[in-house]
């Protein structure tokens, strides 16, 4: 108990401060690496005059195995609301959206074949609409964001099967120039 | 729920190899017209059949029954030898000459074989260009003469093809000839709606990021941007004066019906239920809209005012419906309707609330009446690409065009050329 609540503090630390690449004492206790790790993101991107740590500034964005690596929401059939397995992943857009003010997103809604055409459009909006709802409750701003939806015109996947149809149910978080 | 099914008969046209479509026919009306229509006189010189195209026209209502000539050719009422067409009901016979400013004069008649007399006399001229037109034209007297219903073929359709990744918005004769394209865009196309003259396509474009209506003459080629609200902006449909425009925006929530000026001022909302409202369709008397909506928890068909006001649910049946348009005579509507995985178009008329299928079920969607109320065109699927299809509206009579590439989707049949 003790040890999760130092280590919280040493990662809260290492944030806070912002320059230490390696920390003093990583080895002391267990979990911190991890804990380190997870932090580093957040520590690099973290704005600093420091021009020697600019240079190993990454952008969490790159990162293909971070928290923002999938930028895809998926849904049921029928369904416009995110669905909890997916909330975790539009929050943390959210809040590297809250911190990266310049960021400009498109979130493009998609449907399955299974309507028409124009109520397949209205409801990737929906789906579209929905994630943006939640992006600005988890902090991102309402300029930092645009809607489309492309209904079941640019399906990723061909087939009637549910394979496909799983595929295609989709809104795409879109990071301008990325 | 009458399921009209029971496919009598299977004909397959023979047409020109540079056929853009083939064009296949199942089933036949419960009693066809024998109908004979030897080659014209002078034909076989011209650069486009005429007969051929006539005898294609007619058999494609599921109401006539073609008669081969076996090698007689009258080509004038006086050179009919009644005796030789027993059982023939009807003869269409012609001379075509050639003028000498170019253009083709034809001359034909329409000759019941059973009284023994002629009902039509016409003399139609046209440049070499519009062969396919005046033989059209032709079909549509002979239709109407014999069955006191206008006919179509003079009539043109829209589609949208869609191929690996290019879309053009396509006009053209409603047999599939004369494919012109409008419109070419590498991002999609939809919803493509003829004004009630057929002088202009509005129609939805993804080009800006987003789908925004436009409206785009046939004439000039000249087209406009009608609806650019932030989302989407979709679903465009005429009122029966071609004033106004109906479309749907999700400029203030989720998607819902706003009416306007055709020239895309002047929008306001007509529909408020936080639910999808979309597909409006006007009434013939431009009074009422029909309209797709999931306010009751999945798509169904409803009908509300112009005015707005409350709106009535028309469809209950077990699966979801959507894609509701007017009969031309207001009495009905036909729609698409999903159920057990797949799309049938149906008709519903107000006042039975009957529903009625069409077609056996398949992936068959956008349903749209002829002008004349007897065809409904449709997208449905054949050997895994898009291709169009027309069912009669009695259910009866089935005909499938597939194009030579690409995906076929929404057509929508044009009205009477004035």
């Amino acid at each position: 108990m003790k040890k999760i609540a130092l280590s919280a503090l040493l990662v809260s630390l290492l944030s806070a401060c912002g320059t230490v690449k390696n920390g003093p004492t990583t080895t002391t206790f267990t979990g911190l690496d991890s804990a380190n790790a997870t932090a580093a993101p957040a520590s690099a991107a973290a704005s600093t005059p420091s021009s020697a740590v600019k240079q190993v500034e990454a952008d969490a964005l790159d990162d293909p195995k971070g928290a923002l690596a999938s930028r895809s929401v998926y849904y049921p059939f029928d369904v416009d609301v995110v669905q909890a397995a997916d909330r975790p992943l539009v929050a943390a857009h959210a809040k590297y959206l809250s911190e990266h003010p310049a960021r400009q997103v498109k979130l493009e809604g998609n449907a399955d074949e299974r309507g028409s055409n124009e109520y397949n459009l209205a409801l990737g909006q929906r789906r579209a609409d929905g994630v943006k709802k939640l992006l600005v409750v988890g902090g991102a701003k309402d300029g930092q964001l645009s809607t489309a939806s492309y209904g079941e015109e640019k399906p990723k996947a061909a087939g009637h099967n549910e394979a496909a149809w799983q595929q295609n149910r989709r809104t795409d978080i879109k990071y301008q120039g990325k | 729920m009458l399921r009209l099914i029971g496919w009598m008969a299977l004909l397959c046209l023979a047409l020109p190899v540079q056929a853009a479509l083939n064009i296949e026919i199942v089933g036949a009306g419960e009693r066809q017209i024998p109908i004979v229509i030897p080659a014209f006189e002078g034909e076989d010189k011209l650069k486009q059949g005429l007969t051929s195209v006539v005898a294609a026209d007619l058999v494609r209502t599921g109401l006539f029954k073609l008669v081969d000539p076996a090698g007689k050719s009258p080509h004038t009422p006086q050179e009919v030898n009644y005796a030789q067409w027993a059982g023939v009901e009807a003869l269409v016979v012609g001379r075509t000459r050639q003028q000498a400013n170019g253009r083709t004069e034809v001359e034909f008649y329409l000759v019941d074989g059973v009284k023994q007399i002629q009902l039509l006399g016409q003399l139609v001229s046209g440049h070499e260009e519009q062969l396919r037109g005046i033989a059209h034209r032709i079909s549509d007297m002979v239709y109407e003469k014999l069955t006191g219903v206008p006919g179509v073929f003079s009539t043109r359709i829209t589609y949208v093809n869609r191929d690996q990744g290019k879309f053009r918005l396509v006009v053209a004769d409603c047999d599939g000839y004369g494919e012109q394209t409008v419109f070419a865009s590498d991002e999609p196309i939809m919803s493509p709606a003829w004004s009630p003259d057929g002088s202009h396509l509005a129609y939805v474009s993804f080009e800006p990021g987003h789908a925004v209506v436009y409206v785009q003459s046939l004439v000039t080629g000249q087209r406009m941007v009608v609806a650019k609200f932030k989302g989407t902006n979709s679903a465009p449909a005429w009122s029966p004066d071609g004033q106004q425009l109906a479309v749907v925006l999700s400029r203030d929530g989720s998607s819902q019906i706003y009416l306007g000026r055709a020239d895309g001022s002047g929008f306001r909302r007509l529909s408020f239920s936080d639910a999808i409202d979309t597909e409006p369709s006007f009434s013939p008397d431009g009074q009422s809209l029909l309209f797709t909506s999931d306010r009751g928890g999945s798509p169904q068909i409803y009908r509300m005012s112009v005015d707005g006001g409350v709106a009535e649910r028309l469809t209950f049946d077990g699966g979801n419906n959507f894609s509701p348009r007017y009969s031309p005579d207001g009495k009905g509507f036909v729609f698409a309707h999903l159920s057990g995985g797949r799309f049938y178009i149906a008709t519903q008329d107000f006042e039975s609330k009957q529903m009625q299928f069409l077609t056996e079920g398949g992936w068959e969607k956008h349903p749209s009446f002829a002008p004349n109320g007897k065809l409904v065109l449709f997208a449905t699927e054949g050997q895994g690409r898009g291709i169009l299809s027309t069912v009669s509206s009695d259910g009866r009579v089935k005909q499938r065009m597939s194009a030579q590439t690409g995906d076929i989707r929404e057509p929508v049949w044009g009205p009477f050329l004035k």
